[in-house]
């Protein structure tokens, strides 16, 4: 295909351009090569990973010793990798920003992880849950990858179970199922609402164990704020102390990015406090691609905002979705009446009324979109913030009804404990309210099947990476992928890599460590001198709203402009205008925040490019201009069907666009419908 | 609500530190008490002043990462985390006192920030059950008693922040490694071993310089997770039978 080098607003016509009908991202990129993942194995689906294992070359043991790796984050997919590649004899040097490896967000998963264990019997099967996650992500996935998580989930639930995690059981000892939201059948394993942390604390015990052993080090509150990159290979970070203020290098033969997602560019989400995107943004910078970056997940059970203080907002696991029902008054008459006066007709179930197959079990995206629908037309509930309720019902009467207060506390208690914490209301009494909020991203680090970046020696694992979730994850695959990768899929591919290293040494005088270390400091230098007028935190809200208003929930080509007009001027202001106090040399939390949030507003303003190219809605991804006459998303895989990896040009330059086409030969592509 | 809030300012480990009273007001009653800190930063920082360091990630109750002494108490008034913890709990014209967790085994990093990094050293002792990736058996070859995977999984909900730690007298983390020992002790997985994992645990315990159990029971009374104080009986009692095993 005939590219032309760089498109300008000049050039632009508004049909037949580039291979879609519409662009509406002209002028605000450049179109590049396809990109093309050359590790993507052929042959019979079901054989592609073994094939891959088996043509992946081994490290001697012996050799492995001399081979070192840099894991920066500590969540599911950086402490299994860390762990197994402990345990496999390599050198390993862990990194988190947190004060211990257990605390990384992971821990905060509720639900549970899927696997395709069939222990119910009831249609379940390793293709099944291939073609659930493939369809459930709206076929912008990678098929290969997907069948291979598919494929080792039934490992995962093996290994988490000898580690001692504790699931819930039957009464005759064996594993308890559920299902989850989006599928038909009970292959969710889960820990009561607390299965990220029995997961994550399984991963960080064998974490440890390898601290124990002498095979991996820890540095705990430690910030990775650049990537080293060696003719054209990843060779170490440049990682900050965030105690001591310390700038440190190192350096590795293989540097692994398990850093978790970006959610926390919308400011308020469900990520921790500390989530950021900066050491995936800084590799972009660096010359890795960011895949999809638009595709974000909003997760429709969230605690509604209580007010302008709100630092976070707090997920409720949505197997409540499973024995709550959800619904808004019929009439907007009603929103301010206390929802047990209102009688059953004249109550809205509105998923069961609009999907009555899938009913309050739709995919996230489309309850989501669905609760805000109500809240615009009026028919939203709870307190009014900024002139508008922004709230439905998730309602637990019927299910206390059929399953006794007892049974409901058994399943939901610590949910519903929780929601009375923060809201001071009793859900067993009072429905609860929820309202949707950014949950996770799809979007990521462009990898290869090895899991593998565009640049060498860069691997990305868990959230930090795009492969395996398209458009939209199902419930209960994030924690799936998350040790998939670190466990079982990365230890096996890496060694392909490091079958070539040792690589040659590299010192700190090295003129590319030299920079590396010197645009950290002179970053942090600009930030503690500017002394202006507005905290690191008001930019960041102000960020976050502009990203939630206009690259939130949907999308539309005026809106994007906007936003990327308004993030850029807004970034001008913060390098001018932002104050930090406080010093280099110590403890400095402003000064933290303020190094992830420039990159935040870099990551926004592409987010919104590639919004604004991909008009479609999929997943997540809703366009105003692409949707059926009543509403529903509307997909054109037969201009859309590619994974839209963006190159970093620089400072000044627009990014450049290179596709990666999605060819789907075990699966037939098919738009959803959960009517 | 009108707050006078005394906190504990250190600026570094080294240093000696000193309470400085702030005065705050317009405080929601729905604001988490972090949020209530993070409002007060924001108005240090307009100031020109320091803001307080303080930890807290995934605010929601689980990382752990979050931990103060409010009022004498570990957490607060409340069973739960500090992030947990709201302004409701609180009055209009009140006076809280907040400072770091106490332990002389937690040394103070900066204003309300400790360094904890002997739990992760506990753990490294022991706290694991030894399967490398790959090894294990077919999850449902070995049934486990539902009710045994019930506790064990109730004692597992310990999300190590230490508030066990920094309400005790004694300064012991016992409830912490009782929890552990429980957890993994409770599951036929966690057998072959029980013994050494004790015994290492406890050498760690009191090599970090975390004080004995003299089943006082303020630790269990200010868990957020209701850690039951009988992880603790367990813990001793596995470490009698580990001795007597020879150990």
């Amino acid at each position: 295909m005939d590219m032309p080098d760089t498109v300008t607003s000049a050039e632009a016509s508004p049909s037949g351009f580039l291979d879609g009908d519409y662009d509406d991202a002209v002028g605000y990129y450049t179109p590049g090569d396809p990109v093309v993942d050359t590790k993507a194995p052929d042959g019979p689906i079901a054989e592609r990973w073994q094939n891959r294992k088996f043509e992946a070359r081994l490290v001697n043991p012996a050799n492995r010793r001399k081979l070192s790796i840099i894991i920066v984050g500590t969540g599911l997919a950086g402490a299994s990798a860390a762990a197994t590649l402990g345990e496999a004899g390599y050198r390993v040097k862990s990194f988190c920003y947190q004060d211990s490896p257990r605390r990384a967000h992971s821990i905060a998963a509720q639900g549970g992880i899927n696997a395709a264990k069939n222990y119910k019997e009831d249609g379940d099967s390793v293709h099944r849950l291939f073609y659930d996650t493939v369809k459930g992500g709206d076929y912008r996935s990678r098929e290969s990858n997907v069948y291979r998580l598919a494929e080792v989930s039934t490992n995962i639930i093996d290994q988490c179970v000898a580690q001692g995690v504790p699931f819930a059981r039957e009464y005759g000892g064996l594993l308890d199922n559920r299902s989850f939201g989006g599928v038909q059948v009970s292959r969710t394993f889960y820990a009561r609402g607390q299965t990220g942390q029995q997961l994550l604390i399984g991963a960080y015990q064998a974490l440890e164990r390898q601290v124990a052993a002498g095979t991996v080090e820890t540095y705990t509150r430690h910030e990775m704020l650049e990537l080293v990159t060696v003719d054209g290979k990843a060779r170490g970070i440049i990682a900050r102390d965030m105690v001591t203020g310390e700038i440190e290098t190192h350096i590795a033969d293989v540097v692994v990015l398990a850093s978790g997602g970006y959610g926390n560019v919308f400011y308020l989400s469900t990520n921790a406090m500390g989530c950021n995107v900066t050491a995936a943004w800084r590799a972009h910078r660096k010359g890795a691609y960011m895949a999809n970056p638009c595709f974000t997940q909003i997760h429709p059970t969230c605690i509604p905002v209580s007010g302008s203080h709100q630092s976070k907002l707090t997920l409720m696991s949505e197997s409540l979705r499973n024995d709550g029902r959800i619904w808004v008054p019929k009439n907007q008459a009603d929103c301010e009446k206390d929802p047990r006066d209102i009688p059953e007709e004249d109550r809205d179930y509105f998923l069961e009324r609009i999907y009555p197959s899938f009913g309050n079990l739709v995919p996230r995206d489309i309850a989501s979109r669905a609760a805000k629908n109500m809240c615009d037309e009026g028919r939203g509930v709870g307190p009014e913030v900024d002139g508008v309720r922004r709230g439905v019902y998730l309602d637990f009467a019927a299910a206390i009804e059929r399953l006794g207060r007892a049974g409901v506390e058994e399943k939901y208690d610590n949910l519903l404990d929780m929601y009375e914490r923060i809201t001071g209301e009793n859900p067993y009494e009072v429905p609860m309210r929820i309202y949707p909020a950014v949950h996770y991203v799809m979007g990521g680090l462009w990898v290869d099947y090895d899991l593998q970046s565009t640049i060498p020696g860069l691997f990305v694992t868990g959230e930090a990476n795009f492969s395996d979730h398209g458009a939209n994850r199902l419930g209960a695959s994030a924690l799936m992928q998350g040790l998939a990768d670190g466990y079982f899929v990365l230890p096996h591919t890496i060694r392909d890599y490091l079958a070539d290293g040792p690589f040659e040494e590299i010192s700190e005088d090295h003129p590319a460590v030299v920079e590396a270390r010197e645009s950290v400091k002179g970053r942090i230098d600009h930030f503690l001198s500017v002394n202006g007028t507005r905290s690191v935190d008001s930019y960041h809200r102000e960020l976050g709203n502009i990203m939630w208003e206009y690259c939130g929930m949907e999308r539309s080509e005026d809106g994007l402009k906007k936003a990327i007009d308004l993030i850029r001027s807004l970034k001008d202001d913060f390098y001018r205008n932002v104050k930090v106090l406080g010093s280099a040399e110590t403890l400095n939390q402003s000064l933290e925040k303020a190094g992830r949030v420039a990159d935040f507003f870099e990551l926004g303003e592409l987010m919104c490019i590639d919004a604004l190219n991909r008009r479609e809605s999929c997943g997540g991804h809703f366009r105003a201009e692409s949707q059926t006459e009543d509403g529903e998303a509307l997909r054109h895989d037969d201009e859309y069907a590619y994974v839209s990896a963006w190159e970093w040009a620089g400072d000044d330059a627009a990014p450049v666009l290179h596709k990666e086409d999605l060819v789907y030969t075990a699966i037939e592509m098919k738009q959803r419908s959960y009517k | 609500m009108n707050l006078t809030l005394k906190i504990w300012r250190q600026p570094d480990a080294t240093s000696a530190g000193a309470m400085h009273t702030y005065e705050l007001s317009e405080v929601s009653p729905d604001m988490s008490f972090l949020e209530m800190l993070d409002v007060l930063n924001e108005q240090l920082n307009d100031k020109g002043e320091e803001p307080i360091a303080f930890d807290s990630d995934c605010r929601e109750g689980i990382c752990g990462t979050c931990g103060l002494m409010i009022n004498g108490e570990a957490h607060g008034p409340e069973v739960t985390t500090t992030c947990q913890l709201h302004m409701r709990s609180f009055s209009d014209g009140e006076t809280i006192t907040i400072e770091p967790w106490r332990s002389d085994a937690f040394p103070v990093v900066k204003d309300l920030i400790v360094d904890r990094s002997a739990f992760d050293r506990i753990i490294q002792q022991g706290g694991y059950i030894s399967v490398n990736t790959g090894s294990a058996p077919e999850a449902h070859s070995v049934p486990v008693p539902r009710d045994d995977a019930m506790r064990a999984f109730n004692v597992a909900t310990c999300i190590g922040c230490g508030a066990c730690v920094a309400a005790c007298p004694n300064g012991s983390a016992s409830l912490f490694m009782g929890a552990k020992i429980t957890h993994l002790g409770e599951l036929p997985q966690g057998q072959p071993e029980r013994d050494s994992r004790v015994v290492n645990m406890v050498a760690q315990h009191d090599h970090e310089g975390f004080g004995g159990c003299t089943n006082i029971g303020a630790c269990t009374a200010a868990c957020p997770k209701e850690i039951p104080l009988d992880v603790i009986s367990q813990l001793n009692k596995d470490l009698r039978t580990a001795i007597k095993h020879g150990h």
